[in-house]
């Protein structure tokens, strides 16, 4: 109850979190009813109509084969939104439980995961990310595979630091003597306790990873096409910029930095409610 | 250093940097810019040896206009009235005249030709060039054999300005062959100098140097980046350039290319994509000229080896079902000649000729049917990374067309390393791709495209043993009446079993700014600087 | 005596790069034999350059191969360009490093102020705008950032210098001392050229700043939000110090430790993700160089820009606490 008065109020003083919170709402009805929502087959070639500018019927044009945009970036929010959660799903997954196990018992489980994470972090994460999708292949698996590894060492250090603060906590000294087993305490004690913090990352996150699918996509290793995809769409896009058709990357690029900007401030706002030092 | 004085001394320095520093105005570079040429293309030369290892496309460049040839060829008009290189006409290029016997050919040398170091050029660097192209193996060995140039005891230097080369058979090609980018005359002497016991022919050396007696000098290359070149202003072997220096860059986004010739910032631009193409040509602000490709043609390939594609109705099926003007108009913005909708009958010894396919679902569905696959089937379609500008788009259409007589089809893009690497193998199915040949012959090209030998350009597996025979035939065919029935015999069977689909004849577009003359197309589809000006 | 045993913390990730590099790269699609060979080779020339190269060898071979070469600094030769590639990483690493630390330094000058701004006034409208920019600003891929402004600042407008490079073609490189062309032109006293150079990165190391903003901001705010609240401050304040100098000396003072962590941070991220910036603008840097080996299947080029990067990300951490100990006299390297 506590918590929801105060996000009342975080949201209240914050009329941008708001807004952003009211972003994701959109994003998440496109995600979910999303060829419903698009007026056009995303896929249907219309090449009578190729490279023609936003009207009332092309609210935001079409591309070089008469394809409409707006029904493209409709329909590519399942997509792009998939591939964020589910990378930073599978980064969150494993990276809480590595991060709890090095905090918790630390020793030579600690050092192996702590020198994976530096290894992993030693790397330009953008390139690391790029080798694995060329050397795997372009497939929308590989790409949430990669985008999920490079974002693993900051959910990793994040639940190690928490876990190796409270692992002496009152409130877990308590369930050890209530003859918890340690994995229980880990996952029923420690593993609630840094769920706040964690969000906030899960959402910045989240932005990064559809950053970073757009820019693997701008590089020729994104998915194939002709799938409707954000950052595919603002590459392919790209070459029309200088000719005058600049609504063929605008859109895809401004409903993705729209999408980013959602999250990002989501996790602000999040960060806030988490915070309590916020809390009045 | 102490905390305190750190922080000050940061401050301070940048405040010096600011204070004694104005930026001014940048000086006028207008006598520079007009003597020389800026020319812009996607990348750049990766070796400046055209007998090195892998050598790309642009060191082609590098080294035809850095080197003489024995022989060139003369210029015509096209249909446009455009320079055009004349495949007919043989001209003096290192040698001033030559003569042709029954069994060997005789070339004068220019007494007064030298190389860039002032060397003079002998019939011994002739010689000790041509043997080294058929003796390094790879590319340019397998060039000289077209031309059955094959081992150095053909190639004889009589004395220091006479050259002869004996040939092995009478073969159309030999003459011609002299005048492609392989036979370049290299400095000898020079070479030999950075030769090992490991690598005789000085190929690391002669890859990052450049050794010859060419019209322009390299001053300076930075890989990936620029090619700097000087004009020689001891060149003997045709009237001197006008241009005294050209700079070669790189840009590999073909937006920032558009903008720059646009802008008027480069004075000419090479492998704009189609759409950027036409755009420019319509505007008129710049000279813009396609030439169509000699014997080329973007075509869609079946692996005649893999099922379905083995089945000749899946293949008209398929030939039935492409969306031939959807491609011209959307892909290709109109440039490049289409090759479809031609008349049922062959009845010209050319290649590229139009085929009689044209779009036509409802048959394409009956044949499919009559193969035995009325529900369609599914297939991957293949192209290459490096040309996805076209091949994307050009795919996605085919995809969709396909859907409607049941074939679905997965793209797949390919990075351009690993194209060749599957090329090699031949397992890919079905693909987009294009091939063009150096020599102007509809049999030159089938020899390595349709040919049951086999070659690794035969990406169908395509083999036949009725059409080898028409094409060897061909190949050393001196009556023109039965080389017009061979050639159309051959052409005919490749439209009846079309295991490769014609598209379209692509174009080598250039856009250049208006004062820019001189422009001439080549076969080898790369920019000669000697008759380039700027007025 | 310190640094090393610094170092040394660093060496298995380190190795753990070059093991995960040399796997990757050997995973990569596509036969460098068969580049190598050349548009007509037959199979079996392939597998003579196969040979030639090593690449039939079983993988351990290979990665003791590679172990060797490294030893003797030796990162192979690039198949794409043609050049050893230590040397043209070399030649390249200024470019990058040059055009990244001028973004940062233009983040910082905007990020800092802005960021002590909003901490002065939370929860006013320039907290608010604070907030919004530089988060919309970290939201933008960088290649569109990039192409817009081009299209903005050169096509549209004219006034930015044409995207090629870090010189304009008629001007010609400044003498080569740290090959950062702004330091090297000014050592040789060329103004024009180090005008030029300055010209060609302003739009670069603008997309770079815009996508650097928001951590930095975010921390400036942060950090001084903390300081303004703390003790010393409030003593300050009411020993009747004047407010400027309650917030430029006291605060911001204690705030800047943070922000230089920060800052290190963002610097390795920006080397990372300039790749993209490099593509657009046809920046000659490292990051440019291993997208276009990376898609060529180019082993060697790739291999030896992700060492580079990993062994810089190691140098710039061990600066980073050198400085510290500069700043705040309470962080010692013992410590």
């Amino acid at each position: 109850m506590n918590t929801l008065r105060h996000a009342r109020y975080v949201l209240g003083e914050n009329p941008v979190t708001a807004l952003a919170f009211a972003g994701f709402f959109v994003l998440v009805l496109c995600a979910v009813f999303g060829p419903a929502l698009a007026p056009y087959d995303p896929l249907a070639s219309d090449t009578a109509q190729a490279l023609t500018g936003p009207s009332a019927a092309h609210w935001f044009g079409t591309d070089q084969l008469g394809r409409d945009i707006f029904s493209r970036i409709v329909v590519a929010a399942r997509l792009d939104l998939g591939i964020a959660v589910f990378s930073v799903a599978l980064a969150f997954g494993v990276g809480a439980l590595l991060g709890l196990a090095a905090g918790y018992y630390g020793g030579w489980i600690d050092r192996v995961v702590g020198r994976s994470v530096d290894t992993i972090m030693a790397f330009p994460l953008f390139v690391l990310a790029m080798g694995i999708v060329a050397a795997l292949g372009n497939s929308v698996a590989n790409i949430v595979f990669a985008t999920a590894i490079i974002n693993l060492p900051i959910y990793a250090r994040l639940a190690r630091a928490e876990a190796n603060v409270r692992r002496h906590a009152g409130f877990v000294e308590a369930a050890r003597l209530c003859g918890n087993s340690e994995a229980r305490i880990v996952l029923a004690q420690l593993l609630p306790n840094i769920m706040p913090l964690m969000m906030v990352q899960v959402s910045l996150t989240l932005g990064y990873a559809i950053l970073n699918a757009a820019g693997l996509s701008f590089i020729g290793l994104g998915v194939r096409p002709p799938t409707p995809e954000w950052g595919i769409m603002v590459a392919e896009g790209a070459s029309f910029i200088v000719s005058g058709e600049w609504w063929v990357a605008f859109f895809p690029g401004i409903v993705l930095m729209a999408a980013v900007f959602c999250f990002n401030l989501m996790g602000d706002g999040l960060r806030d409610m988490v915070d309590p030092r916020r809390r009045t | 250093m102490r905390r305190r004085e750190f922080l000050k001394r940061s401050t301070a320095a940048a405040g010096t940097i600011a204070a004694a520093y104005v930026i001014p105005a940048r000086p006028a570079r207008g006598q520079a810019r007009k003597d020389t040429l800026l020319t812009l293309s996607e990348s750049g030369p990766n070796n400046l040896d055209v007998m090195g290892v892998g050598t790309n496309r642009p060191g082609y460049e590098a080294s035809w206009n850095t080197h003489d040839r024995l022989v060139t060829f003369g210029v015509k008009k096209d249909p446009n009235g455009h320079d055009h290189y004349d495949y007919t006409k043989i001209e003096p290029e290192l040698a001033e005249s030559w003569d042709v016997g029954d069994m060997s050919a005789t070339f004068k040398l220019r007494r007064n030709a030298t190389f860039h170091d002032g060397a003079p050029v002998t019939a011994k660097d002739v010689k000790w060039s041509f043997d080294r192209a058929v003796t390094v193996g790879g590319f340019p060995t397998f060039q000289m054999a077209a031309g059955s140039l094959q081992k150095p005891e053909q190639f004889v230097a009589v004395d220091d300005h006479t050259f002869r080369v004996d040939f092995v058979r009478k073969d159309k090609l030999t003459l011609p062959d002299l005048g492609v980018p392989v036979p370049i005359v290299i400095n000898s002497q020079l070479a030999k100098k950075h030769a090992t016991d490991k690598d005789p022919w000085a190929m690391e050396w002669l890859k990052n140097n450049e050794a010859g007696g060419g019209a322009f000098r390299i001053e300076k290359w930075t890989p990936g980046q620029e090619l700097v070149y000087q004009r020689f202003d001891e060149w003997k072997s045709g009237s001197l350039p006008k241009l005294q220096r050209v700079i070669w860059r790189m840009v590999p986004s073909a937006g920032n290319r558009r903008a720059l010739i646009e802008r008027g910032d480069a004075d000419v631009s090479f492998d704009l994509p189609p759409k950027d193409v036409a755009e420019l040509a319509h505007e008129k602000k710049l000279a813009v000229i396609g030439t169509p490709i000699e014997n080329a043609l973007n075509y869609i390939g079946m692996n005649v080896k893999i099922a379905p594609f083995d089945k000749v109705k899946v293949r008209q099926a398929v030939a039935y079902a492409i969306p031939y003007q959807k491609i011209m108009d959307a892909v290709m913005f109109g440039r490049g000649k289409p090759m479809f909708g031609g008349p049922a009958e062959v009845s010209a010894p050319i290649w590229p000729q139009p085929s009689p396919y044209v779009t036509d679902l409802a048959k394409a569905k009956q044949l499919l049917a009559e193969a035995g696959l009325p529900n369609g089937f599914e297939t991957t379609l293949s192209f290459d990374l490096g040309f996805a500008v076209t091949n994307e788009p050009l795919c996605v259409l085919v995809q969709e067309s396909l859907a409607q007589i049941g074939i679905k089809v997965t793209l797949n893009k390919i990075p351009g390393a690993n194209w060749r690497a599957e090329f090699t193998k031949k397992t890919l199915p079905f693909i987009a791709n294009a091939f063009g040949g150096w020599l102007n012959f509809p049999e030159y090209f089938f020899f390595w495209t349709y040919h049951g030998q086999n070659a690794i350009f035969n990406t169908m597996s395509y083999q036949n043993p009725e059409m080898d025979k028409l094409i060897d035939a061909a190949r050393f065919e001196t009556d023109p009446k039965k080389y017009k029935e061979e050639v159309e015999g051959f052409v005919s069977i490749a439209f009846a079993d079309v295991p490769r689909i014609p598209i379209f004849q692509p174009s080598l577009e250039v856009a250049m700014q208006k004062n820019v003359t001189g422009y001439r197309y080549w076969f080898h589809r790369q920019l000669d600087y000697r008759q380039l000006a700027k007025t | 005596m310190l640094l090393l045993r610094r170092l040394a913390t660093a060496l298995p990730s380190i190795a753990g790069v070059i093991i995960v590099t040399f796997l990757l790269t050997r995973a990569l699609p596509g036969d460098p034999a068969a580049y190598f060979a050349g548009p007509a080779a037959t199979t079996q020339a392939i597998d003579e350059i196969r040979h030639q190269l090593g690449l039939d060898r079983s993988l351990p071979v290979q990665f003791l191969d590679y172990l060797g070469q490294l030893a003797r600094g030796d990162l192979g030769t690039s198949l794409s360009t043609g050049q050893p590639v230590l040397a043209e990483l070399l030649t390249r690493l200024p470019a990058s490093a040059e055009l990244t630390l001028l973004g940062l330094v233009l983040s910082v000058v905007i990020a800092v102020p802005l960021g002590i701004a909003a901490a002065m006034r939370p929860g006013a409208p320039v907290d608010h705008f604070c907030r919004v920019v530089t988060t919309a600003g970290v939201s933008l891929p960088t290649f569109f950032t990039g192409l817009l402004l081009v299209y903005v600042f050169y096509y549209l407008m004219g006034i930015a210098p044409a995207p090629l490079g870090r010189l304009d073609v008629f001007s010609s490189a400044p003498p080569h001392w740290t090959g950062f062309y702004l330091i090297d032109s000014l050592l040789a006293r060329d103004l024009p050229t180090f005008g030029a150079a300055l010209a060609q990165l302003v739009l670069p190391a603008a997309t770079l700043a815009i996508f650097s903003l928001a951590p930095l901001a975010r921390i400036t705010r942060a950090s001084m939000l903390a300081a303004l609240g703390s003790e010393f401050v409030r003593t300050a304040r009411a020993s009747g110090l004047s407010r400027r100098r309650i917030v430029y000396v006291y605060a911001f003072r204690n705030a800047v430790l943070p922000v230089i962590t920060t800052l290190g941070m963002v610097f390795s991220f920006l080397l990372g993700a300039n790749v993209l910036v490099e593509k657009v603008f046809a920046w000659p840097g490292v990051g440019s160089y291993a997208v276009e080996a990376l898609i060529a299947s180019d082993y060697a080029p790739v291999q030896g820009f992700v060492l580079t990067m990993a062994l810089l990300y190691v140098l710039l951490n061990l600066g980073i606490d050198l400085v510290y100990g500069l700043v705040d006299p309470r962080v010692r390297l013992e410590a």
